[in-house]
């Protein structure tokens, strides 16, 4: 019920940045779907600030609750400051000698006018300070990280108090950190193993699962379908496996046993690529489904308002309303397929020499 | 691909590391121990528990089994008492009748014997008698003088009546 709750929302309020846009520039449709297109496109990226919608007043484009998120640049020192002083990308800041602008989303050093050089290809040449900058997608994470934190320390001290059962949100939990134990962890890593990698799958799991479904709520975050943070993820997974791996692990990578000598040598270099392409398929694999959820979800809510009558513009918004609820099952999907490969990764680095008949 | 590393930010990249990492480490230790250790024991306590129910249940069996045994034993020695008791009682009664009888048998043998001995006392006493009897009436016969032929003759009729033969 309560996610039913969310797609309203959702829908309610994408329908109605839209709908700000769309009325107020009766333009031809081209530009309604380049408009449309822009508004994907900038929504699927990371972002300096933080609003819930937006919509043009005469020329002025006006926000509704924008929050200016802290920007932390490193260029000669540390240097801080609220993106709200970039005024949407309009205003050059100046912060010691140097001057930085806001451009389509990115950061650049600029001379005090904010002159932006292009290449043939229109991508700018200005320099880039190194960004580590507060944007959307951290404060999520933060966001997650905090809540993750009191929920599930707060199910650690249930226990304490009702007698090793489980009270209040965590019996909802309790479920899920079992099944992630006992078909997750135990069948793809091992009884003997599987102690050690827990905390992360555990950890990974409800990261993933959450941020997946802050994905689907109004407030237009795309945290899991940004590149970044599915290669961090995977980076991690890729480290875990490579420095947990036992020496059978390296032998069938190295030197695969039972095969003759020259497969041997034929067979390194693909299982060498394979220790690469194991974790590289899971972080293409999570960023490749939340940003095509998050495209085909904005694009049949944009259709509405290209169709723009009552036959159309309904079926779009039941055809979004039942994608709303695929990408529900995706959110968690995700989450599991994840953290399951993930498992099993980790269950090939521990797993035990066995005889050469296999 | 160009896009994808257009779009990777590096600062996003760091921070997404360091928030996982810090979360990992943070749940790990106030969380993900604690809970799977409580779920660990719990299952453990279950498992015990169930252990024991059934250590108990096959203990009442046996307790069970135990005494039904011990019950058909006692059952079986009250039996042989009884019929031990049954034999002793017959036992006892075939000794009774049996002395009986022999002293019975060796009663009469003696009662046998006393009256072969009394008769044989009374046999030989009578024989003396009639000898004593024969001398004293040879001796009337020869001091009397036998008149006549008749008057010894009644003479030892007489005699011969008062000897009334007891045997």
């Amino acid at each position: 019920m309560r996610h039913l709750v969310y797609l309203f929302f959702l829908i309610f309020f994408a329908t109605n940045a839209f709908a700000a846009d769309a009325v107020k520039e009766p333009q031809k449709e081209g530009s309604l779907k380049d408009e449309i297109k822009a508004y994907i496109q900038h929504h699927l990226k990371d972002s300096h600030d933080f609003y819930l919608g937006s919509y043009k007043e005469g020329d002025k484009k006006k926000y509704i609750g924008y929050i200016g998120l802290p920007v932390i640049l490193w260029d000669n020192g540390l240097k801080m400051f609220s993106s709200a002083k970039f005024k949407h990308g309009k205003a050059v800041v100046q912060k010691g000698s140097a001057y930085y602008k806001l451009y389509h989303g990115k950061i650049y050093k600029t001379d005090a006018a904010g002159t932006i050089s292009y290449d043939e290809e229109h991508h700018p040449t200005n320099e880039k300070p190194l960004d580590l900058s507060m944007t959307k997608s951290v404060m999520t994470m933060l966001f997650t990280a905090l809540l993750m934190f009191f929920l599930f320390r707060s199910l650690a001290r249930s226990y304490g108090k009702n007698g090793n059962i489980a009270s209040g949100v965590g019996r909802f939990f309790e479920p899920i950190i079992l099944y992630v134990r006992d078909d997750i962890a135990i069948p793809n890593i091992g009884e003997k193993h599987y102690g050690r990698y827990m905390s992360f799958l555990l950890t990974v799991f409800f990261f993933i699962w959450f941020l997946n479904l802050l994905g689907l709520t109004p407030l237009g975050i795309n945290v899991t379908g940004n590149i970044a943070v599915t290669f961090g993820l995977a980076l991690i997974t890729f480290l875990l496996t490579n420095l947990t791996a036992n020496k059978n692990y390296w032998a069938h990578i190295f030197w695969m046993p039972g095969v003759p000598v020259l497969m041997k040598i034929a067979l390194m270099p693909i299982e060498l690529l394979g220790v690469i392409i194991k974790p590289f398929s899971l972080l293409i694999r999570l960023y490749a489904n939340m940003q095509a959820g998050h495209i085909v979800l904005m694009s049949l809510i944009g259709l509405m308002f290209i169709f723009n009558n009552w036959i159309g513009s309904s079926l779009s918004f039941v055809l979004s309303f039942a994608i709303s609820i695929i990408e529900l099952l995706v959110a968690a999907l995700q989450a599991y397929i994840f953290t399951m490969l993930s498992a099993l990764y980790f269950g090939f680095a521990v797993e035990e020499h066995h005889d050469e008949a296999h | 691909m160009e896009k994808l590393l257009g779009e990777f930010s590096f600062g996003l990249f760091i921070w997404q590391t360091v928030i996982v990492v810090a979360l990992i480490l943070m749940l790990r230790k106030f969380a993900w121990k604690p809970i799977l250790n409580t779920i660990n024991e719990r299952e453990e306590g279950i498992r015990s528990a169930m252990e024991s129910a059934e250590e108990a249940r096959q203990e009442m069996q046996n307790l069970q089994a135990d005494n039904q045994r011990i019950l058909k034993e006692a059952r079986v020695e009250r039996d042989g008492l009884l019929k031990e008791a049954r034999e002793i009682r017959q036992k006892m009664i075939d000794d009774a009748k049996g002395e009986a009888k022999v002293q019975a048998e060796q009663l009469i043998a003696q009662a046998k014997e006393a009256i072969e001995s009394e008769k044989q006392v009374a046999i030989t006493s009578l024989k003396n008698e009639v000898a004593e009897l024969s001398l004293q009436i040879a001796e009337t016969l020869t001091k009397e003088q036998l008149s006549s032929d008749k008057k010894q003759t009644e003479l030892v009729q007489k005699l011969l009546k008062e000897v009334d033969l007891k045997a």
